[in-house]
C-alpha cells in the first residue's frame, strides 16, 4: 500500500492541548486564507458555504411570503429590497423569479455542492484513509479560491439594476439567452455563466484531489474494502463530478456564444420585441439534454456524501456495524453509474421523441431499487442497536426519514405516463426538496454535529442541538409534506401567484401553513448557527474521541495539527465497523487495532485477515530495509 | 382547517418545550452531576420520535381523506383515466411499503434506544434477507413500469387520421389558438419571419391551405372526438397544460410538439357533474416564461359534436378578418383564396383601389 512519507517537519514539535503548530508554519494569511492544509480549506468551505445557506433560506422565505400571504404588504421590506418592490407593497413578478432562481442556484451549488462535498471531502479524506493531507495542496486551496471568486460574482449579481439571473435555476433558453423575454437575463445571466465556470473549475480541482487522494494515499492496511463509507460516497461523488460537470460547462459555453455572439446552438425561430430573430437551426431541448446530463448526477453529487456521513453517523451511535457494507457499497455504485443514463426523465413532455421517454422510463425505476436497498440497509442498522441520540444521530435518522418520504414520490414521477400530469407542479417540488434538499442538508447538520469536536476541538451543545433538530425536522415536514397535496391539484411552480386561474383558486390555508412553516424552519436555524459559532470559542474541550467510534481521524490529538498525526500514521488491519462486537470489551475496536490484540473477539471468518496480519507485518519490515 | 394543522406544530413545540423542562427537573431531582450523556434525554427524543410517528403518520392519513375532494381535480379524458388510475394504483403500493417502513424505523428508534449496559447486537449482514429486498421492490416497480409504458405507448402513438387538428401558439404572455378551417380541415404552412403584428401566426399566404385558417381566443374542443394539438412557441418556451384533461406537453420556439386527447365530458356536464354552474375548463403555462408566466390563462370549452360543429362554422377566417393580406396571396390564387376565406368576391376591387389610393 502506498503510503507518503512526510512525518519529518510536524512528527516532533506537537502538543495536544493549545496545540499552537501553525506559529510554526506560516503567518496569518497562509494559515488561514491561503492555506493548503485540507482541515483549513475544509472549514473555509463550511463557512462560506452555511452564509450561502443564510442567503438562500433568506431568499425562499421572501418567496414565500409572496406565496402565504399574498395580499401583504411588504412595504416594511422596502429598505432591503427597494425598487424590486411594487408601490402596492408587493414583490414585483419578476423579481419573485429571481428569487426562486437565485435560491435554487444557491442551495445546490453553492450549499449542497460546495458546503457538503467540499467541507466533507476535505476535511474526512485524509483524516480516515490516514493521509497527512491532500494529494496536492496548492490545487486544493486553489479550488476553495475558484469558488470564492464564483461566490463573490454571484453574489454581487444579486444587486445588479436588472437583477440576478430570472429564468429558473434550469436556465432554459431561450429564456436565458434572450435579454428582451426577461430583465434577469441581461447582465445578471452573464454573470450567472462566469459565476458557474469558475464554480465547475473549482468543482473539479477539487474532485481529481479527492480521486487521487483516496487511490494514492491510503495508510497501510487501509485496503479499499476497508474504507469507512463516507470515503467511498466522496470518492463516487468526485467521479460524477469529473465526468459531468464538464458537460455543464460545455452547455454554458454554447450558451454564452448564442448570447454574445451571435449562433444559433439554441435558438430558431424566434420573434419577439416585434422582430424576428436571425437565428435558425438550434435546438431549445439540446441545451435541456446538456443541462440535464450535470444536473441529474448533480442531484446523487449532493446527495451521496450526505448518505455516506449517514451511514457512519448510524453505525456509530446505534453502535453496530452498519448492515450490509457490501450492499451499502454496491448500491452507491450502481447509482453512481446509473445517474448518467436518467437524465431525461426531466423532459418527458418536452417534446422529445417518446421512445426515449419509454428507456428513460425505465432506467429512472431501475435506480429506485439501490435507493430502496440503501433504506432497508439503514433501518437494519437500527434494529437491535443500542442507540444514542446525539444530534447528528438525529438529523442522520431525519434524512433516512426525508429520503424515504421523498424518494418514495420519485417512482410517480419517474413513470412517464403518470409524470405528464405531475410534471412542474407542486408535487415534483415536495420531491425533490424532500429527497434531495433536505435530506442532503440534513446530512450536512449531520456531519457538521458529528465532526465539530475534531474540527474545532471542542463540544456543541446537545442540547440546543435537539432543539434545533426537532423544529427544523418538524418545520421541514410541515414546509413540503402540504405540497404534495397541492402539486396532485395541479398547481404549477414557479407561480407568482395562483389568482388568475379558477382551478387553482384552492389551498390558500396550506400555502400559508408552508410559509409559517418555512419562516420558523429558517429561525430555527439561528439556533444552530449559535450553537455552532459559541461553541468555537466557549465550547467544553472535546476529547479525542467522542463518540468512541472507530474510524481513524479519531485517533488524531483533540485538534489535530498540520500532517494530522503525531508521529506515524496509523496502520489499518480492520474494516470501519467493529462496534459491539461480540467477545470484546468495549462496545467499539478501532481500525488500527490489530486481530493479534483482540483474540477474545476475533471472528472464523476474518482468519484470512488474521493471516494477512502476520505476513503483512513481515513484508513492511522487509520493505523498510529496502530503503 | 389549517388551523387544525397549525395547532397540531403548536402542540408539537409545546411538548418539546415540556420535555425539556422536564429533562431539567429530573436532571435537578437526581442531582444530575456533568455527565458526559444524559439517558433521560436520550428517552426524550425516542418518545418524541413516537409521537412524531404517530400524529405524522396519522395527520397525513387524515389530511388525505377528509379533503380528498380538494386536491384531486376531476378528470375529463380517456387517457387521463387511465393514467389517474396508474397513480392510484402507484399511490397505494407506495403509501403501503412508505407507511411500513415508516413505522419500523420509528419503533426502532424507540425500542433500541440506548440503555446502560446493554451490548447491540453485531449482525453485519444476511444475504437472504439482502436478495429479498432488492428483488421484492425490483418486481414491483417492474410491473409498474411495464403498465406505464403500456400507457406511455398509447397516449404518445401517432393521431388518427380523423383527429380534429388545432395549433395552439405560445408568447409572452398569451396562448392563441389556430383553427383549419371547415373547408380543407388542414393548417396553413407557417413562417416566424412573416410574423408582424396582425399576422401573429407568420401565415404563409402562398400556402392555400392557410386561407380557411382561423384564430381563436378560446379553445373549442368537441367532446368524443380525437383532438389533435399542434403546439409552437414564437420567443421562449412555454408548456400547455390542460389540467382537466391530464395533457401537458412544451412549446418549443423552432420545434413542433403534439398531443393527442380525446375528451370525455362538455363543460355543461362538468358544470352539473361538480355541481357548479360557473365551472370553466381552463389551459395554463407550466414551462417558466418570464414575468407574465403566471396569468397565461387560456379559456377552453368542451362542445357537444353539434354545438362544435356550429361554432366552427360561425367562425370568420383570419384571412377575411385582414383583407390587406391578400397582396400577399400570389395572383393566380387570389380567387381561390377569396372564395375559401369567405371573402365576397367584389371586394377585392375595393380593396385594391384602396391599396392604390
Amino acid at each position: 500500500m502506498a503510503t507518503i512519507d512526510v512525518h519529518p517537519q510536524t512528527a516532533t514539535h506537537h502538543h495536544d492541548e493549545h496545540g499552537d503548530d501553525h506559529a510554526h508554519h506560516g503567518n496569518f494569511w497562509t494559515t488561514y486564507i491561503f492555506s493548503e492544509d485540507h482541515k483549513v480549506i475544509a472549514k473555509q468551505f463550511l463557512l462560506t458555504g452555511m452564509a450561502w445557506a443564510l442567503i438562500g433560506g433568506m431568499l425562499s422565505v421572501l418567496f414565500r411570503l409572496q406565496l402565504g400571504f399574498p395580499e401583504a404588504n411588504l412595504g416594511w421590506l422596502k429598505p432591503i429590497l427597494g425598487g424590486w418592490l411594487t408601490p402596492e407593497g408587493k414583490i414585483d413578478p419578476e423579481f419573485y423569479l429571481a428569487l426562486v432562481t437565485m435560491h435554487g442556484t444557491i442551495m445546490v451549488f453553492f450549499v449542497l455542492t460546495a458546503g457538503l462535498s467540499g467541507t466533507f471531502s476535505n476535511f474526512l479524506i485524509p483524516l480516515q484513509i490516514g493521509a497527512r493531507d491532500m494529494a496536492s495542496g496548492f490545487m486544493n486551496m486553489l479550488s476553495y479560491w475558484f469558488f470564492f471568486l464564483s461566490s463573490a460574482i454571484m453574489f454581487i449579481s444579486l444587486f445588479i439594476s436588472t437583477g440576478p439571473a430570472a429564468g429558473g435555476w434550469v436556465i432554459y433558453p431561450p429564456l436565458s439567452a434572450l435579454p428582451q423575454a426577461i430583465s434577469g437575463s441581461g447582465l445578471g445571466m452573464t454573470l450567472w455563466l462566469v459565476s458557474m465556470a469558475l464554480f465547475i473549475v473549482s468543482s473539479l480541482l477539487g474532485s481529481i484531489n479527492y480521486i487521487t487522494t483516496v487511490i494514492n494515499m491510503r495508510t497501510l492496511g487501509m485496503s479499499f474494502t476497508k474504507l469507512p463509507l463516507t470515503i467511498w460516497a466522496f470518492f463516487l461523488t468526485a467521479i460524477i463530478g469529473i465526468l459531468s460537470f464538464p458537460v455543464l460547462f460545455a452547455a454554458a459555453l454554447l450558451l454564452i456564444f448564442d448570447r454574445s455572439f451571435g449562433t444559433s446552438f439554441y435558438l430558431s425561430d424566434i420573434y419577439i420585441g416585434g422582430e424576428a430573430l436571425p437565428n435558425q437551426g438550434g435546438s431549445p431541448i439540446l441545451f435541456q439534454h446538456l443541462f440535464w446530463f450535470l444536473g441529474h448526477p448533480e442531484v446523487y453529487i449532493v446527495l451521496l456524501p450526505a448518505l455516506g456521513i449517514t451511514s457512519e453517523i448510524i453505525a456509530t451511535n446505534s453502535r453496530k456495524p452498519i448492515f450490509g457494507y457490501k450492499a451499502m457499497v454496491g448500491s452507491m455504485l450502481f447509482i453512481a453509474i446509473l445517474s448518467f443514463v436518467v437524465w431525461a426523465h426531466h423532459m418527458f413532455v418536452t417534446g422529445m421523441n417518446p421512445f426515449l421517454g419509454s428507456i428513460f422510463t425505465l432506467l429512472t425505476l431501475i435506480i429506485a431499487v439501490p435507493s430502496a436497498v440503501k433504506i432497508f440497509n439503514y433501518v437494519t442498522t437500527l434494529w437491535k442497536g443500542n442507540i444514542r441520540f446525539t444530534p447528528a444521530m438525529l438529523f442522520s435518522i431525519g434524512l433516512v426519514s426525508f429520503f424515504l418520504t421523498g424518494g418514495i414520490t420519485g417512482i410517480f414521477l419517474g413513470n412517464s405516463a403518470v409524470d405528464i400530469q405531475l410534471h412542474d407542479t407542486y408535487f415534483v417540488v415536495a420531491h425533490f426538496h424532500l429527497v434531495m434538499g433536505s435530506a442532503s442538508f440534513f446530512g450536512m447538520m449531520a456531519g457538521v454535529y458529528h465532526w465539530f469536536p475534531k474540527m474545532f476541538g471542542r463540544m456543541m451543545d446537545e442540547k440546543l442541538g435537539y432543539l434545533h433538530f426537532w423544529l427544523t425536522f418538524i418545520g421541514v415536514y410541515l414546509v413540503f409534506f402540504p405540497m404534495h397535496y397541492i402539486g396532485i391539484a395541479g398547481f404549477p411552480r414557479r407561480y407568482y401567484t395562483w389568482t388568475a386561474f379558477e382551478t387553482f383558486s384552492g389551498f390558500a390555508d396550506l400555502n400559508m401553513l408552508v410559509s409559517v412553516a418555512a419562516i420558523i424552519t429558517m429561525v430555527a436555524q439561528f439556533i444552530f448557527l449559535f450553537n455552532f459559532i459559541y461553541n468555537i470559542f466557549r465550547g467544553k474541550l472535546a476529547p479525542a474521541n467522542p463518540w468512541n467510534a472507530t474510524t481513524l481521524e479519531w485517533t488524531t490529538p483533540r485538534l489535530p495539527g498540520h500532517g494530522n498525526w503525531v508521529g506515524e500514521i496509523p496502520t489499518v488491519y480492520r474494516w470501519p465497523y467493529d462496534y459491539s462486537k461480540p467477545g470484546s470489551k468495549e462496545d467499539f475496536i478501532p481500525q488500527h487495532i490489530p486481530y493479534s490484540e483482540t483474540p477474545e473477539s476475533n471472528l472464523p471468518h476474518e482468519n484470512d485477515e488474521i493471516k494477512l496480519e502476520m505476513g503483512g507485518a513481515r513484508a513492511i519490515v522487509v520493505e523498510e530495509r529496502k530503503h | 382547517m389549517t388551523w387544525i394543522i397549525s395547532l397540531g406544530a403548536i402542540l408539537v413545540l409545546v411538548i418539546l418545550y415540556m420535555i425539556f423542562k422536564i429533562g431539567n427537573l429530573v436532571g435537578l431531582v437526581k442531582g444530575k452531576k456533568e455527565e458526559e450523556f444524559s439517558i433521560s434525554w436520550n428517552n426524550a427524543n425516542a418518545i418524541m420520535f413516537m409521537i412524531f410517528m404517530v400524529v405524522g403518520l396519522g395527520g397525513f392519513f387524515w389530511y388525505s381523506y377528509a379533503h380528498f375532494d380538494e386536491y384531486t381535480l376531476p378528470v375529463a379524458s380517456i387517457h387521463g383515466e387511465v393514467t389517474d388510475s396508474l397513480f392510484w394504483i402507484t399511490m397505494w403500493v407506495t403509501v403501503v411499503a412508505f407507511a411500513i417502513i415508516f413505522v419500523v424505523m420509528f419503533w426502532f428508534t424507540f425500542a433500541y434506544k440506548y440503555e446502560k449496559g446493554r451490548k447491540a447486537a453485531y449482525f453485519a449482514d444476511n444475504h437472504k434477507l439482502e436478495i429479498l429486498w432488492t428483488v421484492v421492490p425490483a418486481i414491483v416497480l417492474a410491473l409498474l413500469v411495464f403498465r406505464g409504458l403500456r400507457v406511455w405507448h398509447e397516449i404518445t402513438g401517432p393521431a388518427s387520421k380523423e383527429a380534429v387538428v388545432v395549433e395552439m401558439v405560445g408568447q409572452q404572455w398569451l396562448w392563441m389558438a389556430r383553427y383549419p378551417g371547415v373547408k380543407d380541415k388542414t393548417l396553413g404552412h407557417h413562417n416566424y419571419k412573416l410574423i408582424d403584428a396582425s399576422n401573429e401566426f407568420g401565415l404563409d399566404l402562398t400556402d392555400k391551405n392557410s386561407y380557411d385558417d382561423f384564430k381563436s381566443l378560446e379553445l373549442h374542443i368537441p367532446v368524443g372526438q380525437e383532438i389533435l394539438m399542434k403546439i409552437r412557441a414564437k420567443d421562449v418556451l412555454h408548456s400547455v397544460f390542460l389540467p382537466h384533461f391530464r395533457v401537458k406537453m412544451d412549446a418549443v420556439p423552432g420545434v413542433q410538439t403534439h398531443f393527442k386527447f380525446t375528451a370525455t365530458k362538455t363543460t355543461a356536464q362538468m358544470r352539473e357533474e361538480l355541481n357548479n354552474p360557473a365551472f370553466n375548463y381552463e389551459m395554463a403555462c407550466t414551462e417558466v416564461c418570464g414575468k407574465g408566466h403566471f396569468s397565461m390563462k387560456f379559456p377552453v370549452v368542451v362542445d357537444t359534436q353539434e354545438d362544435y360543429q356550429e361554432w366552427l362554422e360561425s367562425q370568420e377566417s383570419w384571412l377575411k378578418q385582414n383583407p390587406d393580406y391578400l397582396k400577399y396571396v400570389p395572383a393566380e390564387l387570389k380567387e381561390a383564396a377569396m372564395i375559401k376565406a369567405g371573402i365576397p368576391l367584389d371586394n377585392t376591387v375595393s380593396v385594391q383601389t384602396a391599396a392604390i389610393k
